[in-house]
């Protein structure tokens, strides 16, 4: 299936092949740190539970603010009733831990015998006094990073929509309740008086130093930010007033998006992601423009990142990338790496939602006319068998892709990064354009150091093709 | 449903995953939604393995869910076969797919009408089994499947090899030092003058297994996977089996001897006993640091014994009658063979604990207050939290369990790597002593002072919020980092701007 959109030259092609990514139940390793006060309950099988604590490494330690939920026999032959089973785990993680709210996250074996969640949290949670955020990070609809966009998906809705806002009080049954969950009044104090914008949102999971990085940028315009979602704490979650502008922050957005559209009458700002300088000044630039605000040297402060950068640079203008396709941050990173002088065959990517990344898209387009280099071919869905055989044939200088792929494919002689190294990395902003940078160059810099090591093919050429 | 933070052991598909991957040339087709198929991140990861796993994911998502899997499930069957050759396929859904009832008997059927392989639907409940019964019953319906189509076809060898010859059974991919094992078992078996006649199924082809009735017996090293096979095969062909775990000199020296009594039961003359004293005296040096004066150190020291059957069996053995150290409390998470265990350790141990839940242990753990524990990652955690030393001894597997020098469990050499693992976790001897005359030798909270001396600079509140989120041990380093930048620029004050700015132009 090829479909091409009027305005752009891009060509997008759907393989709906097998391919590898991660399961979308993934987010809770990072939203879990994220947000202090939660705690997050995966309800599905002991494979889901195997795949956090091996694959994904989140190793559960002294304090774990998540567990597993593990469906049994008789949950799966409903001879269990599912509300008392939740309610006794629910009860035991509020003795246990008494967090601010529980997150639970819906699997494909929720989805397939389906369990109503969104049914049983409500009841649940006027019964326990604790907030019960429901998302259906399941594998059925949805690939690794897209597990975030659940999430914040179903926090959208919880966000109170001002200090006296009657729907505020419907959403909070019980009065006693708002008192425990928002010590202080939560909009007056959030929402800095010296604004002279309408409230900005940004919208996507961060860590803080980025969180800081990003409140500088924007500050240094004249812009504050009102509010994040996610917050630090689930009892800070940003009000969210009709009208209000919101941006994201992550290419795999765009449910949230969309509910900050719909449900609670945001206007979303539609611009590149703030990766790489350019990016990072489109972002800015874009923000500025939709505030009616002069942007005050943003060209300076991209030269300056490009110059501070110029040795890795160096080191990849002129090479191949290649993106499997992974966490949905592809497009992204492929329009900085062909801005850094790469070059792109093809850019692989579980899900793409051509709305939400518009922008992104315009941007990458541009970006490699400007650069006078081929525009990628984007395949949704890839086949990995079939994308092996392109990369033989291409003979990528790198290929970013899923864990599972890497070392076979360093074996052959192809160098690769681990795509879910940016997912977990500070990336975003000026300020880490480098470490993106540094991320990409460490094969190369390594293939540098091991230059006397002799070696490129570490297969027998019996196995090769496998 | 079952509240739970951490499992001993994986989910049933990985067991089969394990087996069939193990096998050269053999493909599985996982059935199941996006995201379960993490088996090839972990063998591929953990096992560095250079080739691609031979899994694929038929994935199941919206559209199969509402159409039914069948038409998808028995191209990707085909498609595989045409693009690896394989020799077999095995099918395998995961718990979650498991509850779709789909026919998937049905669908292998309907492949084999087409496919040039053999095709065959890994027959495990999903439920009711874990990944350790899954591969012990996946690895003897495969062999099971060949022998029976050699027994029909009538390819099937009538008789033994005329020396000797052993079959190697329940080696396979991610298992814990299995890569090792088998090295080291194949070695002892040279020396012993006995033939490997297959060792299964790690690196063999389908092919081998109708040869398997040629050996004299089976070794089953680990009873988790193995057993199963070793009894079918005792059974249908009344090939004889040696299932004692040769961890440790004592072991060893028993599983020896086992093999020599089925040997000269079925004619031989063989008399291992000379290499058994040889090894134990001079060969080994596990024997006689247990009679080195380092080894007193370790006597009456107290330590618990937690992880898989064989593993914890043997170490509780080993502890206890190989180096006088005081077992309080040996456990193994391997509860469908419990009754084994018990029976294994008795009179070695204090206590005997059957759980897998890991809080079990942790309080176990808290209660004792051993001098070291040997148990797996999640006792390893739990010791650093309460500042015991931990050696891990079984599975769940760790990228730490695959070290790229030789380090083997089984056998003799097995036996010197168990002595260091064990004397390296326990502080010892004068390094005790010494521990007890100077306080401890931990001086890292002086230097921390050190670093975080005062300074002439005024670190602003959010400067302090951010410098206090990054990493401890670079933190002085971007401390320095900062205020040389300040000094530069004739700041006096340090915010959260002047970190950042910092650390770009300094490009780290």
């Amino acid at each position: 299936m090829t479909t091409t959109e009027a305005p752009s030259a891009l060509s997008f092609e759907c393989e709906t092949g097998n391919y590898h990514t991660f399961c979308p139940i993934s987010c809770v390793a990072w939203l879990y740190q994220k947000i202090e006060d939660s705690f997050f309950l995966v309800i599905g099988t002991k494979t889901c539970g195997y795949f956090l604590q091996n694959a994904m490494g989140v190793m559960i330690f002294a304090e774990p603010r998540y567990a597993m939920a593990e469906l049994e026999e008789g949950d799966i032959s409903a001879q269990l009733n599912d509300y008392a089973e939740l309610k006794r785990l629910c009860t035991q993680i509020k003795r246990d831990r008494n967090p601010s709210v529980i997150v639970w996250i819906g699997t494909c074996t929720t989805e397939i015998i389906k369990m109503d969640l969104e049914g049983l949290a409500p009841k649940l949670e006027a019964e326990i006094g604790i907030p019960i955020v429901v998302a259906r990070a399941n594998g059925l609809d949805y690939a690794f990073t897209q597990g975030e966009d659940t999430v914040l998906a179903a926090m959208a809705a919880r966000c109170p929509e001002a200090a006296t806002s009657e729907a505020d009080q419907q959403e909070r049954t019980n009065a006693i309740q708002r008192l425990l969950q928002f010590g202080k009044s939560p909009a007056a104090e959030q929402q800095p008086a010296s604004s002279k914008h309408p409230p900005l949102i940004l919208f996507g999971s961060v860590p803080d130093p980025v969180a800081t990085q990003l409140t500088i940028e924007l500050a240094k315009q004249g812009i504050t930010v009102s509010g994040w979602l996610p917050a630090k704490r689930y009892t800070e979650l940003p009000v969210i007033a009709e009208g209000s502008y919101a941006i994201g922050l992550n290419p795999f957005l765009s449910r949230t998006a969309t509910t900050l559209m719909r449900r609670r009458k945001c206007k979303v700002i539609g611009a590149p992601f703030p990766i790489g300088p350019d990016g990072s000044r489109a972002w800015i630039e874009k923000i500025c423009s939709v505030l009616e605000i002069e942007p005050q040297g943003l060209a300076e402060r991209e030269a300056q990142v490009w110059d501070s950068i110029e040795d890795y640079r160096q080191l990849v203008e002129g090479k191949q990338v290649f993106f499997m396709g992974d966490n949905l941050w592809e497009i992204s990173l492929a329009r900085f790496l062909v801005r850094c002088g790469m070059r792109c065959p093809e850019i692989g990517i579980p899900y793409l939602d051509r709305r939400y990344l518009g922008a992104e898209l315009a941007m990458l387009e541009a970006t490699c006319q400007s650069m006078g280099v081929p525009l990628p071919r984007l395949v949704e869905k890839p086949d990995n068998y079939n994308q092996l055989q392109r990369i033989e044939a291409l003979q990528p200088d790198l290929v970013i892709t899923g864990m599972a792929h890497a070392n076979p494919l360093e074996a052959r002689g192809i160098s690769t990064k681990w795509s879910v190294e940016f997912t977990f990395a500070q990336i975003h902003g000026f300020g880490n354009a480098r470490a993106i940078l540094e991320l990409v160059t460490r094969p190369l810099r390594r293939n540098l150091a091991l230059g006397t090591l002799g070696g490129s093919q570490w297969v027998s050429e019996a196995v090769t093709s496998r | 449903m079952k509240l739970a933070y951490w499992m001993y052991a994986g989910p049933a598909h990985i067991g089969t995953l394990r087996i069939s991957s193990s096998f050269r040339n053999v493909h599985a087709i996982m059935h199941a939604p996006l995201g379960d198929d993490y088996f090839n991140v972990m063998r591929s990861m953990l096992e560095r393995e250079r080739n691609f796993t031979p899994v694929t994911t038929s994935v199941v998502d919206r559209n199969v869910l509402a159409r039914g899997s069948q038409e998808k499930v028995i191209d990707n069957i085909l498609r595989k076969d045409t693009e690896e050759r394989p020799d077999l396929i095995v099918l395998t859904p995961t718990c979650t797919s498991s509850i779709l009832q789909e026919d998937l008997q049905n669908f292998v059927e309907r492949a084999k009408e087409s496919a040039q392989c053999d095709v065959l639907l890994a027959d495990v409940n999903h439920y009711r089994v874990n990944e350790l019964q899954a591969a012990d019953r996946t690895l003897e319906q495969i062999v099971r499947f060949y022998l029976d189509r050699a027994q029909r076809q009538g390819t099937l060898p009538s008789q033994r090899t005329e020396q000797p010859s052993v079959n190697i059974l329940g080696m396979t991919t991610l298992g814990f030092h299995n890569r090792h094992d088998t090295t080291e078992l194949q070695r002892l078996m040279a020396d012993l003058g006995i033939t490997v006649n297959a060792v299964i199924p790690a690196g063999a082809s389908v092919e081998e297994l109708q040869h398997l009735p040629r050996a004299w017996f089976n070794l089953v090293p680990y009873r988790e996977v193995g057993l199963l096979t070793a009894q079918y095969l005792q059974d249908t062909f009344d090939q004889p089996m040696v299932a004692i775990a040769p961890m440790g000199i004592t072991a060893t020296a028993d599983c020896i001897r086992q093999i020599q009594q089925v040997l000269n039961q079925q004619g031989a003359a063989v008399d291992f006993e000379p290499f058994i004293d040889r090894q134990t005296r001079f060969a080994s040096e596990a024997a006689w640091f247990s009679h080195s004066i380092d080894c007193q150190n370790l006597t009456g020291k107290r330590a618990v014994v937690f992880g898989d059957n064989t593993h914890a069996a043997a170490f509780t053995k080993i502890l206890s009658r190989e180096m006088g150290i005081h077992v309080v409390l040996a456990g193994t998470y391997c509860k469908h063979d419990a009754d084994w265990f018990e029976a294994e350790v008795a009179g070695y141990c204090d206590r005997v604990l059957i759980s897998d839940d890991h809080n079990a242990i942790a309080d176990a753990i808290a209660e004792l207050e051993p001098a070291a524990i040997f148990g797996t990652q999640m006792e390893r955690h739990v010791g650093k939290r309460l500042n015991i030393p931990c050696g891990v001894i079984a599975a769940p597997v760790h990228i730490q369990n695959f070290p790229v020098g030789y380090r083997p469990f089984v056998g003799y050499e097995g036996a010197n790597q168990i002595v260091d693992l064990v004397y390296n976790s326990f502080t010892l001897g004068m390094e005790d002593h010494l521990l007890e005359i100077f306080g401890g030798h931990d001086t890292k909270e002086v230097l921390t002072k050190t670093v975080s001396a005062g300074s002439d600079l005024d670190w602003k509140p959010d400067g302090l919020t951010e410098l206090n989120r990054i990493p401890g041990f670079v933190r002085g380093k971007v401390k320095r980092n900062t205020e040389k930048y300040a000094r530069e620029q004739g700041l006096t004050a340090i915010t959260a701007e002047v970190l950042y700015a910092a650390k770009e132009a300094l490009g780290a």
